[in-house]
């Protein structure tokens, strides 16, 4: 088919030709833009004025109605040296994350690897494994509220089968968070989990022949070949999950209501109160811009580390 | 599905993470160690399977049971009867028909958006020359890193300006315009050979006309993939429609259940009925995918999410 039409055959015929490339004829076409427009209309504003506003708006008074006003960093200042529940709100978040991520990397490459090719009906466990991934945060989380209150399921089996003292688990500072992270990590494994499988099963099995043949155990195998392997699989899930971990919401807001007190209260849980309960938009702005600081530098911070541990010459 | 058909599935196409060509691993190979059934693997699998889906399970036997049994101790699974007409009185208790349909429709134009526009933009990023083309898809790609959550409030203030708070278009479009779909299809676009449309072109077949007869013929498992995942996205969305919408009329489902909560929260079994029904279309989407999920995602790069 390249024969019948070389490349410069078909610039020629294209109706796109860039006007660089002939010098100086004007052939330039619209079909670019007309391809373009619509989804570059609503990217420009759906998209770009909405980051650009959530910067700027960070340095407002900007009230949900009445009149806004510049007022520089107050907004920041007010954050950093005046609100302990912005920095309650910035602890919890970094706990769930330094709980939820690990975790859910580790479950996540486990089952994908006890899925092996000596499992029957992979697929079949692949999409079970997956399903708390796809059906609504919210009637994952009423259900995980269900299990987990006085009298749940979880309680009346301890006591009533184990002699335990009656538990509220999501009313305990500690277990409250814990179940957050539960109830995210049940929900959230399962896209590390195919992307770990699509990883695994794209190894080349003439590797752990080789390895098998030169006598190196099934424990040396794993961290010498299948790490190294699936390291790019894992560096991009890495990236992924610690961006969408920084922004949890729904979990605890409706498992635990932030509680107690704000023992579970999240950064996006806090912006949300200060912009929709409090009206107050540009201390919301500011706290979701401290937000996205953190995920840019965090994912930043991957990147200038992934030459460490990542392998791309499989 | 059995074990060879899932292994040759995952064949990795523009794989993000950078993957090696896809190797079928077959069973049958020569290590008997390695292709040794695993009995106990599976059934100890299976297992662990049970306790996970065990949410699930209890949601659905709650759904069943009378109120006054909901909280019972010892726990049992059944109640003393089967009560189906929960999943009617759920149904009727808040207006959860409307909550559906909201869905549904939001849900399903959102995703046609989506698609029609991600497919223009990626093809012309992908096969169109035009000054400026990398600089602006850079632009694109930059925005991808930036979540959600941080673009609410301004968001918030534009459907304010506009007009749109509590409507139809404000569910809709904020969310329809991502960097994402024009992205993954464009990777997509770029490994289908360039000579399927010279020849097309050389028959004086314009661009429009190659998107769709020849381009978008290959292209449907990936714009399968990213209508599936924008339909769910759309369809469990909860932060934004919290938001945007302040009548029940526009509700969507999580809002409805939310709000469901709020109002009664005692009433469990008609909640956990609630939760089944709202669960049923995603689930169907994922089962529509279910043999292209592997290759999907690491095609769509919707890891960790």
């Amino acid at each position: 088919m390249s024969v019948i039409a070389p490349p410069p055959a078909a610039t020629e015929r294209g109706p796109e030709v860039q006007v660089d490339h002939l010098a100086g004829r004007k052939r330039r076409s619209w079909a670019p833009l007309g391809f373009l427009a619509p989804s570059g209309t609503g990217f420009l504003i759906f998209t770009l004025i909405p980051i650009v506003g959530s910067i700027v708006l960070a340095f407002f008074y900007w009230p949900i109605l009445g009149e806004h006003r510049f007022t520089g960093l107050s907004n920041f200042t007010t954050l950093l040296t005046d609100d302990p529940v912005f920095y309650r709100a910035l602890l919890n978040t970094t706990i769930f994350v330094v709980l939820y991520v690990p975790i859910n990397f580790i479950v996540a490459l486990g089952i994908a690897l006890w899925i092996s090719p000596r499992i029957r009906g992979r697929g079949v466990y692949r999409v079970l494994f997956f399903l708390p991934a796809v059906t609504p945060i919210v009637a994952n989380a009423l259900v995980f509220r269900l299990l987990l209150q006085p009298k749940g399921l979880v309680d009346s089996a301890l006591t009533s089968w184990f002699g335990a003292a009656p538990t509220n688990f999501l009313g305990g500072q500690a277990s409250a968070m814990a179940c957050v992270v539960a109830l995210a990590v049940w929900q959230g494994f399962g896209y590390n989990m195919l992307v770990f499988s699509a990883g695994l099963d794209s190894i080349n099995p003439n590797l752990y022949e080789a390895a098998d043949i030169d006598g190196a155990s099934r424990i040396r195998q794993f961290f010498s070949i299948t790490i190294p392997m699936l390291s790019p699989s894992m560096f991009f899930a890495a990236v992924m999950t610690l961006i969408t971990s920084f922004q949890v919401f729904s979990e605890p807001y409706i498992l635990t209501g932030g509680g107690p007190g704000v023992a579970t209260q999240t950064m996006v849980m806090y912006m949300y109160q200060k912009g929709f309960q409090f009206y107050q938009l540009g201390m919301a702005s500011a706290i979701s811009t401290v937000l996205l600081l953190i995920i840019v530098l965090v994912t930043a911070l991957q990147f200038l580390g992934q030459k460490r541990w990542v392998h791309y010459d499989g | 599905m059995t074990a060879e058909r899932a292994a040759h599935t995952p064949a990795l196409v523009g794989q993000p993470a950078g993957a090696a060509a896809a190797v079928p691993s077959r069973p049958g190979r020569s290590s008997v160690d390695r292709n040794r059934p695993a009995v106990l693997s599976q059934v100890l699998l299976t297992l662990v399977l049970l306790v996970f889906l065990a949410p699930f399970v209890w949601m659905l036997a709650t759904a069943l049971k009378p109120a006054a049994e909901v909280f019972s101790t010892p726990p049992k699974l059944f109640g003393s009867e089967l009560r189906f007409q929960n999943f009617a009185e759920a149904w009727s208790y808040v207006p959860f028909g409307r909550y559906m349909a909201n869905g549904l429709l939001v849900s399903v134009l959102g995703t046609l958006l989506v698609c029609v526009t991600s497919v223009l933009a990626a093809y012309a990023f992908a096969r169109l020359p035009f000054r400026g083309r990398e600089p602006l898809f850079l632009l694109y790609l930059v925005t991808l890193m930036v979540p959600q959550e941080v673009m609410i409030v301004p968001m918030f203030i534009l459907m304010q300006e506009l007009g749109w708070v509590n409507s139809y278009q404000a569910l809709i479009l904020p969310w329809a315009f991502s960097a994402f779909g024009t992205f993954l299809l464009r990777q997509f676009f770029l490994s289908i050979p360039k000579e399927l449309e010279e020849a097309a072109l050389v028959d004086g077949a314009n661009r429009m006309h190659i998107l769709v007869r020849v381009i978008l013929p290959i292209a449907r498992p990936a714009v399968a993939v990213l209508a599936v995942f924008t339909f769910i996205n759309y369809w469990n969305s909860f932060l934004w429609p919290l938001i945007i919408t302040n009548s029940a009329d526009l509700f969507t489902v999580p809002v409805g259940l939310n709000g469901f909560l709020g109002q009664q929260g005692s009433q469990w079994h008609l909640l956990m009925a609630a939760s089944t029904i709202s669960m049923v279309p995603t689930v169907i989407m994922v089962l529509l995918l279910q043999r292209h999920l592997v290759r999907g995602i690491a095609m769509s790069g919707l890891g960790g999410r």
